[in-house]
């Protein structure tokens, strides 16, 4: 019951924010929070951690602006067209990586998503260094106009709560308590019966998939998708962001990606603009070091130990 | 002959496979010093790039502020670099032992990003060169090819560096007892033997290595702050391809890697960045414990 008045809470914070902040700013978070609770679904959920998530994000970005731009595919169409490609991509790679335990996951996610990479720097469509620039937002359903920033911005919140939703539906499902059980103790999950490899790529899927959704729905927000998307740096940050605010736990991606995002805007115009790569790094370090479990899952020890 | 039948002249097969051969002996020490490290640490290391930019820095720093030339940076560029890995060993890797593996990539992660942050911030992102050695200058025509000095150098030098590594490792005391604490560390320490010292100085060395083909590629690519950045993740697929299981492995798949990318980029350029990626999917479909893996 208290989750559920903590969730209600946030969405009727979320629902007036546009009064008090800038539209542009909180969509940015949304689609990040996105981002890093289809990574969690992976990592804090599965236990594997993937090290090539941008070549979902950036990827979508690009499918979805190439579908919307020049095939000129309604909006809504086109981001489940970068979502579904991206879970396409999710798929083969996932098949690949599944087949190694541990750090080799990491690895090979990590290769084959600069494999992405190289193919989005080397392909004509996506524009290379400038990237697929003026991405056309139309209008959602084909009756609101995204061009406003304010219809946008509830667009935009539909498409995350709804993902935010289904991966609540997955934790809490018996496909999460398997997953859970396999990144508990994977041999032991194994000798129950269960098909460890199967549960291990569906969550791969379904992880690269929402993580699509959420780079398609960045790229018709800004109507740019660039290389930084796809690039490995987007991939740590991701962890970074699911790592800061709190592993395996819901709420933990959605707020480390907002300190994340807000520090980078807020550092982005200061003098310390050329040290964010530092910045972010001291904070992995001191993540690692000293809070692995995350704000929200400091937060929830220090409470159930006074309570 | 072959090349004629092609359509692609000797000089520029026989060059891309020397450059390919180059490219593989980074390859090889790299992935050697990623193997050592994991043996004892069980920590994927990712500052590894970021450490061997930092080998070729020292090189700069070395000539520019007490004038010690190539020969000089090149036994004392990995002691220094390998001296930082020790420090990094102490102040942050130590802290995680009994802690999930995952967390050791992630934290050398956050120190690649420092270190090579702290060095774009001043040396920003373009390159610096070094020159060639005054004895390694020039180059013979051996018919088929012309060879520079320094190039050939480069492979003779990792191999044999690679070889020394072997050695340590398979012949003499210490290596059996790095094995050993490979293999059971909590056994090797009720031995006796000094098991946390051995861990430190196991980092170092790897770390040391990778310093050691830093030095080596100043002379060759331009020294900058993201030399190791690309070059760490493709070295990653090295791993992924041969196992970190053993050292003639690490070695000969680094090579074997280093000249199918060469000669892909003879054959087929426009793949020749992506090729190693696709080997390591192949392999991974056929083999996947690696070629000369054990356990996945």
């Amino acid at each position: 019951m208290k989750t559920s008045a903590g969730y209600l809470l946030a969405l009727a914070a979320l629902l007036v924010a546009p009064l008090a902040f800038y539209p542009i700013l909180l969509m940015k978070l949304l689609c990040f929070a996105l981002f890093a609770s289809a990574f969690n679904l992976i990592l804090g959920f599965g236990g594997l951690l993937s090290f090539g998530h941008a070549a979902f994000f950036g990827g979508a970005a690009y499918f979805t602006g190439h579908a919307l731009k020049v095939w000129g595919l309604p909006t809504e169409m086109g981001i489940l067209f970068g979502a579904g490609l991206a879970g396409l991509m999710g798929l083969a790679i996932g098949q690949l990586a599944i087949r190694r335990q541990g750090i080799y996951f990491a690895m090979i996610t990590l290769a084959m998503a600069q494999m992405a990479y190289f193919f989005f720097v080397s392909s004509p469509f996506t524009g290379g260094e400038n990237g697929l620039q003026g991405i056309p937002r139309g209008k959602a359903l084909g009756v609101f106009d995204l061009q406003d920033d304010l219809t946008m911005y509830y667009f935009v919140l539909a498409i995350c709560v709804a993902g935010f939703l289904l991966i609540v539906r997955t934790v809490h499902s018996p496909f999460g308590q398997v997953l859970a059980a396999i990144r508990d103790n994977e041999n032991r999950a194994r000798s129950l019966g269960y098909d460890v490899e199967r549960y291990k790529l569906l969550a791969f899927v379904l992880s690269a998939t929402l993580a699509g959704a959420a780079g398609a729905t960045k790229s018709v927000v800004f109507q740019l998708a660039s290389l930084s998307d796809a690039h490995w740096h987007m991939s740590g940050e991701v962890v970074l962001m699911t790592l800061l605010g709190g592993l395996g736990t819901l709420a933990g991606p959605a707020v480390g990606s907002a300190v994340i995002v807000t520090l980078q805007n807020k550092l982005a115009t200061g003098v310390l603009a050329a040290w964010v790569p530092v910045v972010l790094g001291v904070i992995f370090v001191a993540c690692v070091l000293t809070f692995r479990r995350g704000i929200v899952g400091e937060l929830r020890a220090i409470w159930r130990k006074s309570f | 002959m072959l090349t004629d039948l092609l359509g692609i002249s000797p000089q520029v097969l026989f060059g891309q496979l020397l450059l390919g051969l180059i490219n593989g002996a980074f390859y090889a020490v790299l992935s050697l010093g990623l193997a050592v490290i994991f043996g004892l640490l069980n920590i994927v290391n990712f500052a590894h790039g970021a450490l061997y930019m930092l080998g070729a820095f020292a090189t700069l720093g070395l000539v520019q502020f007490f004038g010690i030339g190539y020969w000089g940076a090149l036994l004392l560029a990995p002691v220094i670099v390998g001296a930082v890995g020790i420090v990094i060993e102490r102040l942050f890797l130590r802290r995680l032992a009994g802690v999930d593996h995952l967390y050791g990539l992630l934290l050398t992660f956050g120190l690649a990003l420092v270190i090579e942050g702290v060095f774009v911030k001043f040396f920003g992102s373009s390159g610096i060169s070094y020159a060639t050695p005054r004895q390694l200058e020039g180059a013979v025509n051996l018919g088929f090819m012309v060879l520079p000095y320094y190039r050939g150098w480069v492979v003779v030098a990792s191999l044999a560096i690679c070889l020394a590594t072997w050695v340590l490792f398979e012949r003499t005391k210490i290596g059996a007892y790095l094995r050993a604490g490979t293999e059971n560390p909590r056994l090797l320490q009720a031995f006796g033997v000094n098991v946390p010292l051995l861990t430190t100085l196991a980092y170092g060395y790897g770390v040391g290595l990778a310093a050691f083909a830093g030095v080596l590629a100043a002379p060759i690519t331009q020294v900058n702050p993201l030399m190791g950045s690309n070059l760490i993740i493709v070295v990653f697929a090295v791993v992924v391809i041969g196992g970190m299981g053993s050292i003639l492995g690490a070695i000969a798949t680094g090579m074997m890697m280093g000249v199918i990318e060469g000669l892909t980029k003879v054959f087929w350029p426009e793949a020749s960045s992506t090729v190693i990626f696709l080997v390591m999917a192949i392999v991974l479909v056929i083999r996947p414990a690696g070629l000369f893996g054990k356990t996945a």
